[in-house]
């Protein structure tokens, strides 16, 4: 006695699942074998950045269901880390711009 | 939202979903009500986790070798183990929330079950983690030592000045850094743990109702809690996707 | 089955009469009693945040500290900060009438989580309890700002345990955002599109975007204070490695937005009050709507300028004080939108109408001497003296309480049944406007020649001004009880109030009766005509559809 509601679930293939798992296992491995390898500091936080980020954005699509959810839930979860971005970038914008002031006199 | 003409009479489909709220229309409506209530709470969390992290990415900027130094103590094996298992209980997370759509409870409490099996795992590596540190007075409190850390790092202390390589510190400043390192490292890590505590809380309850629709053969069970435990827990798990790199392995080995 | 028609008298069913136990009110879950009952604890507090408040006027009437000792005119000034912002004004309106009439306003039942609802209200006076506690305790004396690294290292008192009440108190505030957020998106009546929304709303759903996102950020700073004292971490204390200017980034990125929390709402209610009493729809619905976004928006990125002289990079100053002079800009397209709406209008000059008046005025004011702190130049001289407080009183209390009053005495027909004496509220609306230009004017001049906040004694050349707002202080204490009295007077003795006292449009006039059912609506109403449509009286704003067997909520095609 299935009610027409019932049948419009977000439920995918176990392989969908399973899939995402072996792509986070990847980056996972991705991950550390960045970490030991020697590279200038900004770099590292770069590389370190773009790997969670991409398995943040996997796990937010899949695993969150996101790529089958309405716009306004891409709104809601891409605002929360817009959000971030600004608290991240003014502050940071204020310690990395305190030595630009010059020393002596204009 | 459009209007639409629903196919049978609005008691009826209260009486056939009974865990329709008095405020709503249709079932469709609650769940992406409740959908979109999860996500604004996920955005608040992302929020709160995220001033942590802009603390802490100040200190880093502010005291780089000094952290550094001090992340050289943390466990790369650890951290790695805590990760993959994090990854492994999001997916059968994601299993228990299609089991939980499909109406198949029984998957549904195998795959919770599981998912509370390697959160505890991720628990008990912490409690390992956290005890290590413990005996090797790197917890931040009045018994702190950068003595570890200097050892760890082969660092040369000479008339009370750390060598860093680039510049010397006095050894007061040093303690006084790598202890911040520390505070943010078990404030973060700590806060982290007490989600994943709280989830598992969460997550044996839900164990339970799953194993009461099982046994009553509930046909139309409100999967939406497990749906919506489903998104906090991946969030959890997304937070520990920064974490790890950021604390534990940048900077180099 | 019968449709809820006004009846005189108590026998229909209404919120206030269906059930009448405690328990029925403190586990009640339909947002009107959580409205009343957001509407008693807050009243509750701004009496504290008074008492406080009269302390510190009474001690800065004579230029001698001689009435309290600095410790004690500091744990005065604290508490009458932490009271009025975390406990009275950030609530204020959301909680009390945001919960009472935004579900009406857009046509729906209740709000989308009526027990998360019920639960913001615990924490909100949970919170609250602890913060009174701590100051029974003995008080904190850090301003209400907390700032490091006294308030994490060396002061004394309860710190931590105000802390945590504070917390708990930002966590109800999240979650009535969370749920304003949701109810507006998910539960608008089927052809309330988003342009057809009262001004209200679109100010509520700011505001609730502002309590979601910022309130955690200050949540976790001030745990990491109390976690600073309580284990001796020195995360904020320069002696231990931490930096000061970490934390006042960290608070002051909610803290600003906070005071747009503050005055949304209660621009809301402005927009509201003057479109029906100017019998108009708001001129510029679609500016004013945006406006009230921009100010969300826009407010995050302005924290700086409460930094300016911290010691915070130049070039961040400069980018925070342009972004404050842009702030301003929706801010006074609402102010120019406003007083368009009036000028063509056939103004009825009612209670709440004459305390939009005095919000405009005081607002207008507040807001441009705003302007002379964005000023990166201007705000070297006057940070930290009186002009800044006299700024933000004339703001969060000539604009944001105005508002407040404002909605106290539109809705009050609506939420009791009964009116109040017209003449008795205009002349307090009055006597609330003097008093507070007698109050807060004198400080703008304080300020500029150079006067400290937070000192309890000062020149004597000031003697006279302090005098003055001192003075000024009791008119404006005279104003605020005499709606205490009277309003409460009416309960029991003020006419009986109809569905629509004020003659205006919007659902929650047209289709909602005064004393309202516990649902609200006996069915879900089609909207279909936009707001304020007072163009075309003769066209309801919504009808209620004939009993069809089934259809779905939410705006779209049917309008």
């Amino acid at each position: 006695m299935a009610t027409p509601h019932e049948e419009h679930t977000h439920a995918q293939r176990v392989s969908f699942y399973a899939k995402t798992l072996w792509v986070l296992m990847v980056l996972l491995v991705l991950t550390v074998a960045a970490g030991f390898v020697k590279m200038p500091d900004w770099l590292g936080i770069a590389v370190a950045l773009t790997i969670a980020v991409s398995k943040a954005t996997i796990v937010i699509l899949n695993f969150m269901h996101v790529r089958f959810s309405s716009k306004l839930a891409w709104l809601f979860a891409g605002a929360g880390f817009f959000w971030l971005i600004i608290m991240f970038a003014f502050a940071f914008a204020d310690y990395a711009s305190r030595h630009w002031e010059p020393e002596q006199g204009w | 939202m459009s209007v639409r003409e629903a196919e049978l009479p609005l008691a009826e489909h209260r009486r056939e979903v009974p865990h329709l709220g008095e405020q709503y229309e249709t079932i469709e409506q609650q769940n992406d009500a409740y959908t979109i209530g999860m996500w604004a709470f996920i955005v608040q969390e992302v929020l709160f986790f995220g001033g942590l992290f802009a603390g802490y990415a100040v200190y880093r900027f502010k005291y780089l070798y000094e952290f550094v130094a001090a992340h050289h103590t943390l466990s790369i094996f650890f951290g790695t183990l805590n990760t993959f298992v994090l990854l492994v209980s999001s997916y059968t997370m994601a299993r228990a929330v299609r089991a939980a759509m499909q109406q198949k409870h029984d998957k549904q409490l195998k795959y919770l079950l599981w998912t509370i099996f390697f959160a505890s795992i991720f628990m008990v590596n912490k409690y390992f983690e956290y005890s290590e540190k413990y005996h090797a007075h790197l917890i931040p409190s009045y018994s702190y030592s950068a003595e570890k850390v200097i050892h760890y790092n082969h660092l040369k202390v000479e008339n009370g000045m750390v060598d860093l390589g680039a510049r010397k510190v006095t050894l007061e400043e040093f303690t006084g850094r790598t202890k911040l390192f520390f505070s943010f490292y078990f404030i973060m890590t700590g806060l982290h743990g007490l989600h994943v505590l709280a989830g598992i809380i969460v997550l044996a309850i839900l164990a339970v109702r799953a194993y009461m629709d099982w046994v009553r053969k509930v046909p139309h069970a409100d999967y939406m809690p497990v749906e919506m435990v489903g998104l906090y827990w991946h969030f959890v798990d997304i937070v520990w996707i920064f974490l790890f790199p950021l604390l534990y392995l940048m900077g180099g080995q | 089955m019968a449709t809820i028609t006004a009846q005189t008298g108590t026998e229909r069913v209404n919120y206030l009469n269906v059930r009448t136990t405690v328990a029925s009110w403190l586990l009640t879950l339909d947002h009107k009693r959580i409205g009343i009952l957001y509407l008693l604890g807050i009243t509750f507090f701004f009496l504290l945040g008074s008492i406080a408040a009269a302390f510190i006027r009474l001690e800065l009437s004579t230029p001698k500290g001689d009435l309290l000792s600095s410790d004690t005119y500091n744990k005065m000034f604290t508490l009458h900060g932490v009271i009025m912002i975390f406990l009275f004004l950030i609530p204020s309106i959301p909680a009390s009438f945001g919960n009472f009439v935004l579900p009406m306003m857009i046509g729906a039942r209740d709000v989308a989580f009526p027990r998360l609802n019920l639960l913001s209200w615990y924490f909100f006076m949970i919170g609250g309890l602890l913060a009174v506690i701590a100051t029974v305790k003995g008080g904190i004396d850090t301003g209400w700002t907390f700032y490091t690294p006294y308030s994490s290292a060396f002061a004394k008192g309860e710190v931590s345990l105000a802390i945590i009440g504070v917390f708990l108190v930002g966590f109800s505030s999240i979650f009535t955002g969370i749920n304003f957020l949701v109810t507006i998106h998910k539960m608008r009546a089927p052809g309330m599109t988003w342009f057809r929304l009262p001004l209200f709303v679109w100010a509520m759903y700011a505001t609730s975007l502002i309590q979601v996102l910022g309130t955690p950020v200050v949540a976790i700073t001030l745990l990491l204070v109390a976690v600073e004292r309580s284990f001796g971490i020195g995360i904020f204390d320069p002696n231990r490695g931490g930096d000061p200017i970490l934390f006042q980034h960290l608070f002051w990125f909610y803290s600003h937005p906070a005071v747009y929390i503050m005055i949304l709402p209660a621009m809301g209610v402005i927009s509201e009050v003057i479109a029906t009493f100017s019998r108009r729809r708001v001129f510029g619905y679609h500016f004013v709507a945006f406006s009230s976004l921009a100010i969300a928006i826009i407010g995050f990125l302005v924290w700086g300028h409460h930094m300016f002289t911290t010691g915070q990079s130049i070039y961040a100053g400069i980018v925070f004080s342009f972004l404050t002079f842009l702030v301003a800009i929706p801010s006074a397209i609402k102010t120019f939108n406003w007083m368009a709406t009036i000028w063509k209008g056939r103004v009825h000059w009612d209670a709440p109408m004459v305390y939009a008046l005095g919000f405009l005025g005081l607002f207008v004011i507040g807001g441009l001497t705003g302007l002379h702190l964005a000023s990166l130049a201007t705000n070297v001289h006057l940070t930290d003296t009186y002009f800044v407080v006299a700024h933000f009183h004339y703001v969060m209390v000539g604009g944001a309480i105005m508002g407040y009053l404002a909605a106290l005495h539109y809705w009050w027909p609506k939420m009791t049944g009964k009116m109040y004496p017209q003449s008795w509220a205009k002349l307090a609306a009055l006597l609330v406007f003097v008093g507070f230009n007698l109050t807060f004017f004198p400080q703008f001049i304080l300020g500029y020649m150079g006067m400290p906040r937070r000192y309890h004694s000062y020149p004597e050349e000031w003697w006279a001004l302090n005098l003055l707002s001192s003075a000024g202080s009791s008119v404006l204490a005279v104003g605020y009880l005499l709606p205490a009295i009277y309003l409460t007077w009416s309960l029991k003795y003020g006419r009986i109030a109809e569905k629509n006292p004020w003659g205006a449009r919007g659902l929650e006039w047209e289709l909602v009766d005064t004393l309202p059912h516990p649902h609200n609506f006996e069915r879900v109403p089609i909207v279909t005509r936009p707001a304020y449509d007072y163009a075309h009286p003769e066209e309801p704003t919504a009808i209620f559809p004939a009993p069809r067997p089934a259809y779905v909520g939410g705006g779209g095609k049917d309008g």
